[in-house]
C-alpha cells in the first residue's frame, strides 16, 4: 500500500513540474509575440522635439507634433491668466492650480488630446474660453482644465523645459 | 450527425468515402430535414454565407493592389479606384458589401430574437452567433481604418481610446494596441494584418455555428420541436437551397443598387480626406451599423462608465438564453413578448438614429432613455414576462392546424400578420 502511494507522489511531482516548466516555456515563447506590439525602438528615438516659440503673439497658440500627437503652446494674454488663476478648486473635477500647470505663467504648453477618447480639442472654443473638444462636447478652461463634459481629467501636460528664451524641448 | 446511413452507390466512392466521409456529409446536407412552414426571414443564413464568402474573395483582390503604410494607403486606395481594371467595382463591392452584411446579420439576430431561436437546446448556436458578430464588428472597424482617411484615422483613435478608460492598464493597452504613442503607421499595419485574419475565423466559426444548428435542427416561426424527418420537414435540397437562392436574388438586386447607383451613401465624405493628426473632424461618426452602440457610449456622462455600458449591451445578449426562461421560444404564441420585441427593435433604431446626431439636448434625453430601456428590456421585461406571462396554447405539430379542422388557426394568421 504505501509503495503504490509512493509511486503516486512522485507521479503527481512529475506531473506538476512538467505542468509548470511547460507553462513557464509558453509563457516566455508568447512574450515576444505579445511584445512586439509595443512601441519600437524607431518609434521611442522620435521623443523630443524643439520648438521655437519667439514668433507668437500674446493670445495666439500653435500646435506642433510631438511622438504623432499634437501638443498646444499657447501664449496666453494676462486675462486669460488671472481666469484661470482665480478659478477655486472646489469647482474643478479634476483640481489642479494652474501655478502646477504651467513654468512660466505665460506659456500654457499641454497635449492637444481630449481625455476622453482623444480628440484635438478646437482652441478658443466652449463654455470657459478655453478649449472644446466636437467629438463628445468636453469644455476646458484657459489652463486646459476639464469643466464641463464627458472627459474624465485635465489635457496632459507633457514633460518639457524651456531651453532659452525662444525655444522650447517637449519630450 | 446524419438521421440516416449513406452508401455512396460507386466502388471508387465508398472506397474514398470509407476514408474520408466527404460523401456523406454531402448527403446529410442535401437530405437534412427543414421544418417546412420556414418564412422568407429564414434565409438569412444562406445570405450571410454568401456575404461572407463575397468579402473574403474581393478582399483577396484588394490586397493585391493596397499598400498597407501610413503614407502611401490613401493614395493606393485612391490607386485602385482609378487605375486598377474594375478596381472601383470590387472595392464598392467590399465597402458596401460590409453594409449588406451587417444589415443581414440584424435581420438574422431579429429573426432569432422573435422566434426564440436563442432558447434551449440552441444556446451554443446563439453564442458562436454572437462571438462572430463580435468579430465582425472588429474586422469591419479595422477594415474602415484602412483607408486612412479623416474618419479611419479619427475612428481609430476613438475607439482605441476606449480601452484607456480601464483603471490603471488602460494606457498601456491603447499604447500597446497602437505600437507607439498614438495612431499611426505600426497601428496601419497590424490592423491589416488582423483585417486579412478574422475573416477566416468567421470562417471557422461559421462552420461550428452550422454544425451546432444541426444537432438539433432549425427553429422554425412556430417554435415548436419538430420529429425529424417526418411530415413537418422537407429535404434541404431543392426545397430550401431554391428559396434561399431567389432570396439572395432579391437581397443581390438591392446590394447591386447600391454598388452601382449610391456606392458612397453609407460612407461619410471625410473619409475621402487624408488622414490629419493635427485636425479632428466637426462631427465624428462611426459607420451606420455601430451607431446604436456609440449612442449608448456618449448616453452616460463619464468615461469608464460609458465603456462598460457599450461593452456590455453586446455582452448581455450572450446570457441572452439564461435572461428569458420562457418555454415558449416562439413570440406568435408570447402576445406580451410579441409587443416588447417590436419596442426592442424601435429603440435600437431611435438609438441608431440619435448616435448619428450631435450628443446634445433632445439628442442626448433620447439617447438616456434609449440605452434605458435598452437594458431594462433584458434584464427587467424578458425575465418577467418568462413568468407572468400568459402564453397561447401550442400546436401539437406543424401539419396539425392544417389537418385537423383548423382549430388553431387564428396563430396561423397571426404568425402571417407579424412575419
Amino acid at each position: 500500500m504505501s509503495d503504490s502511494e509512493k509511486k503516486n507522489n512522485r507521479r503527481d511531482f512529475l506531473f506538476t513540474a512538467s505542468y509548470t516548466v511547460g507553462a513557464v516555456g509558453l509563457g516566455a515563447t508568447i512574450w515576444p509575440f505579445i511584445d512586439q506590439m509595443n512601441p519600437d525602438s524607431s518609434v521611442k528615438a522620435l521623443a523630443t522635439t524643439e520648438v521655437d516659440i519667439s514668433q507668437i503673439e500674446p493670445g495666439k497658440s500653435i500646435t506642433v507634433l510631438w511622438r504623432g500627437k499634437p501638443v498646444f503652446i499657447k501664449r496666453r494674454t494676462d486675462s486669460e491668466i488671472s481666469e484661470a488663476q482665480s478659478v477655486s478648486l472646489d469647482d474643478l473635477k479634476h483640481p489642479e492650480k494652474d501655478e502646477d500647470r504651467v513654468k512660466k505663467a505665460e506659456w500654457l504648453v499641454m497635449m492637444g488630446i481630449c481625455s476622453h477618447l482623444g480628440c484635438v480639442p478646437l482652441s478658443d472654443k466652449g463654455e470657459y474660453n478655453g478649449w472644446f473638444c466636437p467629438c463628445h462636447g468636453s469644455h476646458y478652461d484657459t489652463s486646459g482644465r476639464i469643466r464641463k463634459g464627458p472627459a474624465p481629467t485635465n489635457m496632459e501636460i507633457p514633460k518639457y523645459a524651456f531651453v532659452d528664451e525662444n525655444t522650447i524641448r517637449i519630450g | 450527425m446524419s438521421d440516416h446511413t449513406y452508401t455512396p452507390k460507386s466502388k471508387f466512392g465508398k472506397w474514398f468515402n470509407d476514408r474520408l466521409p466527404l460523401l456523406s456529409l454531402a448527403s446529410h446536407l442535401t437530405d437534412y430535414p427543414t421544418p417546412k412552414n420556414l418564412n422568407y426571414w429564414w434565409t438569412f443564413g444562406g445570405i450571410l454565407t454568401f456575404c461572407l464568402l463575397s468579402q473574403i474573395i474581393t478582399g483577396l483582390v484588394l490586397a493585391m493592389h493596397y499598400v498597407a503604410h501610413a503614407d502611401l494607403a490613401f493614395n493606393s486606395v485612391e490607386h485602385i479606384m482609378r487605375d486598377v481594371n474594375y478596381g472601383w467595382l470590387i472595392r464598392y463591392i467590399h465597402s458596401n458589401g460590409a453594409s449588406m452584411f451587417f444589415l443581414a446579420v440584424y435581420i438574422h439576430i431579429f429573426r432569432s430574437l422573435f422566434y426564440g431561436s436563442y432558447k434551449s437546446p440552441r444556446e451554443v448556436i446563439w453564442i458562436l452567433g454572437m462571438i462572430i458578430y463580435l468579430l465582425m464588428m472588429a474586422t469591419a472597424f479595422m477594415g474602415y481604418v484602412l483607408p486612412w482617411g479623416q474618419m479611419s484615422f479619427w475612428g481609430a483613435t476613438v475607439i482605441t481610446n476606449l480601452f484607456s478608460a480601464i483603471p490603471l492598464v488602460g494606457e498601456s493597452i491603447t499604447t500597446w494596441l497602437w505600437g507607439g504613442y498614438s495612431v499611426d503607421n505600426p497601428t496601419l499595419t497590424r490592423f491589416f494584418s488582423l483585417h486579412y485574419l478574422f475573416p477566416f475565423l468567421i470562417l471557422g466559426l461559421v462552420i461550428l455555428h452550422i454544425w451546432a444548428l444541426h444537432v438539433p435542427g432549425n427553429n422554425n416561426p412556430i417554435g415548436i420541436d419538430v420529429k425529424k424527418p417526418s411530415k413537418d420537414t422537407v429535404p434541404f435540397h431543392p426545397y430550401i437551397t431554391i428559396k434561399d437562392l431567389f432570396a439572395l436574388l432579391i437581397f443581390l438586386i438591392i446590394f447591386s443598387g447600391f454598388i452601382f447607383f449610391a456606392p458612397n451613401v453609407l460612407g461619410h465624405s471625410d473619409n475621402y480626406i487624408q488622414a490629419n493628426p493635427l485636425v479632428t473632424p466637426k462631427h465624428i461618426v462611426p459607420e451606420w451599423y455601430l451607431l446604436p452602440f456609440y449612442a449608448i457610449l456618449r448616453s452616460v456622462p463619464d468615461k469608464l462608465g460609458g465603456v462598460i455600458l457599450m461593452f456590455g449591451s453586446i455582452f448581455i445578449l450572450m446570457v441572452l438564453p439564461w435572461l428569458d426562461s420562457s418555454k415558449v421560444r416562439s413570440s406568435v404564441f408570447r402576445p406580451l413578448n410579441k409587443i416588447f420585441f417590436w419596442v426592442l427593435v424601435v429603440d435600437v433604431l431611435a438609438l441608431g438614429y440619435v448616435g448619428a446626431m450631435p450628443a446634445e439636448g433632445l439628442y442626448l434625453f433620447v439617447a438616456r432613455v434609449g440605452t434605458i430601456y435598452y437594458f431594462a428590456h433584458f434584464l427587467v421585461v424578458l425575465p418577467l414576462l418568462s413568468r407572468i406571462e400568459k402564453t397561447q396554447p401550442l400546436p401539437l405539430s406543424i401539419t396539425e392546424p392544417v389537418l385537423t379542422g383548423m382549430p388553431k388557426a387564428e396563430f396561423i394568421k397571426s404568425d402571417k400578420r407579424d412575419v
